[in-house]
């Protein structure tokens, strides 16, 4: 194996676009993603910025209820299969072949591939807005009959992307677990992999088994408009609320998928800049597993309302609430980490730290909707806005962003403007709960959630969220600022670019070489 | 310093929290036995959040304080203890089980629907709720009644801006009232926070949930579940009132239904002038037609079909007529025969005959739409 690595890398790569359009390097496949990601994160951040000036008072001023509703609907896609999950299958493909000690990933061409048809399926996607009646306009769930009798012909561009998306994802997926069952260095047993390849393995385990079940239901939804199955019509012998039942056992698993690599993100940073061990190691790993596990089982808790047994209600509410013990485990050992470290406050560590604050406030909020009565009350409404925002937002997103900030002089060679890095860590912390926070308010106060208008009690709260949303918004143009300055020069960055990172990837320069580790590293 | 104070603000905050109840920040204590029992779950869960997040956050934030590099602190080597990691393990799930004994006790209540002294049915459809009293041949519709100027920002938002319908649901107090729900469409949510109600109204299936109001007044609440275009303008509105009010407006509102069927028998015998169908048609097309159709008549492109040019509006009278009487199966086009008048949909057709252009000049009578209905029934 090492010999033809050894054969190819005397190969000059191709220059311009060629070199993007044909490349089998995983760094350069990275960077595509990583890239797209970004793109990705801006449009469907573009969208929420119109769902915000909208609600920025009662009424309705700039956009019908129809194109508000195609904005929630795609701002949620977008942001879910165009920004979150590429971006964890970039920085997949940069740095787990680095962190194993192998050369590439082991499946390059179709690396390739399963990034190259992404661009395609958002292109789709985002089309369908410009076309006569608009794209989807359902939620980014879904839901029959509103996504089947009661949608437009245009649904058949959604269910076709998200078929792309799909075998997108599963081909990343296969790509990871291949890589890191086959190619790690001798000598790097399982239990010495960095905590961020065993999240992504497991995430990877995670994404097979559910995108394609996600795959059927887009399938049923497209036969049920087109093709007259019934599915999900009670009038053929079919049931809507079996389109819940389906969609969220992709779905719960979803959310673990877009978490599980984060918590490993947040593993090699806090230990890096505590300067300490993590702490915790296997429990970490065996964490992370029985998150994995268990988020098979409890996808009915997004569907107490549709009117279930109340021996399912109390099996789904005991399953969810259990899930807060794995993930408690992780924030202790994160924070025993960091006790009696010697901690400094590098821009990662700063995202990290927040991160683990506003992460377990979502975690909290969580495990209040678990609570099958109260969830009567919460479902639905804003309140679960906030919640999957404060973990996605400033959990995913912000692990991606302490992940970018790691990483960057170790992918560009240069480190970036501190100062304005800084600064855009402070807006964005700032201006990310003057969004969020205030969401729980107006949820518990009443508030349904994807509508175009409210009642005038909601009025303060909603003025406050939309200027937190434009500052929010505003600042992430600081990241781009930051990237492309990095990317275009500055500083030379050393090889082991912090003094506290642990890990293959900091043994070589910076920037990392076309070709990593064609012969393998030993590992101690 | 300036954690002391925060510290001491957040404790400050903690301690006014119960007397947000009611407030807009917090949700509702509600007029129902339950609602009070899912509120104390509520604040619980809160607090337990709470003390949980103060102790770790306190650590955390201590750590970083005190453990910083930059004052010469040298890292400790430690890095697991498996007695602790049971610890942190076994604690929270005494906790949660703390916590699942009371909620389940409240959902074991909130299931269960029997021995209910009155039902009534829900059915939602795009975009207004149906309210049937089962055994007591009372049943209407509830639309939101929030002027359309309001909404454009033409006119001053009034005090219950979109919580308001033309029809509120008035059930008794103190009586255990049973719901049954459906949908006619998409799925809804019938949601009225007082209450602690929320249950998806599915279409082709009946849920059930039930309340037992402790005081009168008039409770708001929304469909909470995506059903389309107009999703966040279909209110719910229940006013509660004492088992004698209650009984008085039940007789009174049958009294009311056999009065309207006597003035829709009277209405198939008169011929009405074209202004007067037109003056009915337009109220009518604004208030039930265009949400989708649009004032303008030129629908949504792609969505909802135009009635300007359009064939069926221009087209034969029969099929234009059955269409309103119908709906159209598999689209948002429902049938209007419960939810309108038999002048009404005359007026209704008339006027999408004679507007935007359409110049057909037909005058369709409401005798025509009683023919129509009772030829419909025979086909049965």
């Amino acid at each position: 194996m090492s010999a033809i690595v050894e054969e190819h890398s005397h190969h000059t790569a191709p220059k311009g676009l060629k070199r993007w359009l044909f490349t089998t390097n995983h760094k350069d496949i990275g960077t595509l993603y990583l890239l797209f990601s970004l793109t990705m994160f801006l449009i469907g951040g573009a969208m929420a910025m119109v769902i915000r000036a909208e609600l920025f008072q009662p009424g309705l001023q700039l956009v019908d209820p129809h194109f508000f509703n195609q904005m929630t609907t795609v701002h949620g896609l977008i942001m879910v299969f165009g920004a979150v999950m590429p971006a964890f299958t970039g920085l997949a493909n940069w740095m787990i072949p680095m962190m194993i000690g192998a050369p590439d990933m082991a499946l390059p061409r179709m690396n390739n591939w399963s990034f190259w048809i992404l661009p395609f399926a958002f292109a789709i996607l985002l089309m369908s807005l410009f076309l006569e009646g608009g794209g989807p306009a359902f939620g980014w769930t879904f839901y029959a009959p509103l996504s089947t009798t009661y949608s437009n012909d245009n649904t058949a561009f959604f269910v076709f992307a998200i078929h792309i998306m799909g075998i997108s994802s599963i081909m990343g997926a296969i790509n990871v677990i291949v890589t890191i069952v086959n190619l790690r260095a001798p000598g790097m047993t399982w239990m010495k992999l960095p905590l961020f390849v065993w999240t992504w393995l497991i995430t990877a385990f995670l994404l097979i088994a559910v995108m394609p079940v996600l795959a059927g239901a887009v399938t049923m939804v497209l036969t049920d408009k087109f093709f007259g199955t019934s599915f999900f019509d009670a009038a053929g012998g079919g049931d809507p609320v079996m389109f819940q039942h389906i969609f969220w056992f992709f779905g719960h698993p979803e959310v673990y998928i877009m978490i599980l690599p984060a918590f490993g993100i947040i593993s090699t940073i806090v230990p890096a800049f505590s300067r300490k061990k993590l702490f915790g190691y296997a429990s970490m790993v065996y964490a992370t597993a029985s998150i994995a596990l268990l988020s098979f089982v409890v996808w009915a808790h997004h569907m107490f309302t549709t009117g279930m047994p109340l021996a399912g209600e109390l099996f789904f509410m005991y399953a969810t609430m259990l899930i807060s013990v794995p993930t408690g485990v992780k924030v202790f050992n994160w924070v025993a980490t960091m006790w009696r470290g010697a901690i400094s406050f590098e821009v990662p560590m700063l995202f990290a730290i927040a991160f683990i604050v506003l992460f377990t406030i979502g975690g909290f909020s969580g495990l209040m909707l678990a609570i099958t009565p109260a969830d009567f009350q919460y479902h639905d409404t804003y309140f679960v806005v906030a919640h999957f925002h404060y973990v996605l937002v400033t959990g995913a997103v912000f692990s991606i962003m302490a992940a970018a900030y790691y990483w960057l002089p170790k992918w560009t060679g240069h480190m970036f403007d501190i100062k304005l890095a800084k600064f855009h860590f402070w807006l964005s912390l700032v201006s990310v709960n003057v969004l969020f926070f205030p969401m729980h308010f107006v949820g518990l106060a009443g508030m349904p959630r994807r509508i175009p208008d409210y009642a005038l009690q909601f009025a303060d709260f909603n003025a406050i969220i939309s200027i937190g949303g434009f500052a929010f918004g505003l600042s992430q143009l600081l990241f781009v600022a930051v990237v492309y300055k990095c990317i275009k020069g500055g500083e030379q960055a050393p090889g082991k670019v912090w003094d506290g990172a642990e890990g293959l990837e900091w043994k070589v320069p910076s920037p990392a070489p076309y070709h990593t580790f064609s012969t393998p590293p030993e590992i101690k | 310093m300036k954690i002391c104070r925060l510290v001491v603000a957040f404790i400050a905050m903690l301690i006014a929290i119960p007397s947000l109840a009611n407030s807009a920040y917090n949700m509702r204590q509600g007029v129902t036995d339950i609602s009070h029992q899912v509120y104390e779950l509520h604040m619980t869960i809160f607090l337990i959040c709470c003390v949980i997040g103060v102790i770790v956050f306190g650590i955390m934030f201590w750590a970083l304080i005190k453990h910083r590099k930059s004052k010469g602190v040298v890292a400790a080597q430690f890095h697991e203890s498996t007695k602790v990691e049971i610890l942190w393990t076994a604690i929270p799930f005494l906790i949660l089980i703390g916590m699942a004994i009371p909620a389940t006790k409240t959902l074991i209540a909130m299931e269960d629907t029997s021995k209910a002294d009155l039902t009534i049915k829900v059915t939602g459809s795009q975009w207004k709720w149906h309210y049937e009293y089962m055994g007591h041949d009372v049943e209407f519709y509830s639309l939101l009644s929030t002027p359309k100027d309001e909404i454009s920002d033409l006119k001053e938002k009034n005090e219950n801006y979109l919580l308001e319908v033309d029809k509120h649901l008035v059930i008794p107090t103190d009586r255990k009232v049973r719901f049954l729900m459906t949908s006619d469409d998409v799925i809804h949510s019938w949601w009225v926070p007082d209450f602690a109600v929320k249950k998806d109204a599915n279409p082709g299936f009946i849920n059930e949930a039930w309340t037992k109001v402790n005081d009168e007044g008039i409770y708001r609440g929304q469909c909470a579940e995506l059903c389309g275009k107009d999703h966040g303008f279909m209110p719910v509105v229940v006013e509660a009132v004492s088992p004698d009010k209650f009984d008085t407006w039940l007789n009174d509102a049958k009294a009311e239904k056999a009065k309207a069927e006597a003035e829709s028998q009277a209405v198939a015998q008169q011929t009405l002038s074209k202004e007067e169908l037109m003056e009915v048609g337009e109220q009518t097309y604004m208030a039930y037609c265009a949400a989708c159709h649009q004032p303008t008549g030129l629908g949504l492109p792609g969505v909802f079909p135009a009635m300007k040019g359009s064939k069926v509006v221009t087209g034969d009278i029969k099929a234009h007529i059955d269409i309103l009487l119908l709906g159209r199966p598999g689209t948002a086009m429902q049938s209007f025969a419960k939810q309108l008048t038999i002048k009404q949909i005359a007026g209704v057709i008339t006027y999408k005959r004679n507007s935007w252009g359409n110049d057909t000049g037909d005058v369709i009578q409401p005798s025509q739409i009683q023919r129509e209905i009772d030829a419909l029934e025979e086909g049965k």
